[in-house]
């Protein structure tokens, strides 16, 4: 797993059967530095509250279907978590 | 597996229902030297890890949903043990 950046939505009203209702973020994979790492993919919002702005932590590959509620979709990342903070002892 | 480093804690109230009550770690990843080998990953911890302590990592996610005893999990990067020492040709180190 890994740290990401929510930049955008993805809009598709026509979808994959099994996919309906599932939100399309697009995010910008990070270093641990939270610089961009990478480039940007678009993944499954998991947890349905995850909007642009936002860190979060992404699953790729078969995890990614997993995350979802149909986990037998063509998903290969998903969104699986907010970040609040990371706690760093000083 | 891989060998890393904890570096911190991720701290998350909105997550996927299986990372509910699961320690979310953020591990650099070290070479056979114990030396920072400049990735990261988001594991969960299962077995108590600590803050700068180095640990035993499967990036895997079929052994990764064994280890958490739940077969659907979209968990992929677990902690699986604390190391003590690495030994890389007869030279022991401490970690």
């Amino acid at each position: 797993m890994l740290l990401a950046e929510v930049t955008g939505t993805v809009v598709a009203s026509v979808k994959y059967q099994g996919l309906e209702g599932v939100r399309f973020l697009i995010v910008q994979p990070l270093d641990r530095d939270r610089h961009p790492q990478g480039r940007q993919v678009v993944a499954a919002d998991a947890v349905s509250m995850a909007g642009p702005g936002e860190l979060v932590y992404i699953v790729g590959s078969r995890e990614a279907a997993l995350a979802m509620p149909e986990p037998f979709v063509p998903v290969d990342h998903a969104v699986v978590g907010i970040v609040d903070h990371v706690e760093r002892p000083s | 597996m891989k060998i890393g480093r904890v570096a911190g804690t991720v701290v998350s109230t909105i997550s996927h229902p299986i990372y509910d009550a699961r320690r979310l770690l953020l591990c650099d990843l070290l070479d056979a030297d114990g030396e920072d080998a400049g990735g990261y990953l988001i594991c969960v911890d299962t077995i108590g890890a600590g803050a700068g302590e180095t640990v035993l990592i499967i990036d895997e996610g079929n052994s990764a949903r064994q280890v958490v005893g739940d077969l659907n999990a979209p968990i992929r990067a677990v902690i699986v043990g604390i190391v003590d020492e690495l030994q890389v040709e007869g030279d022991a180190r401490q970690v």
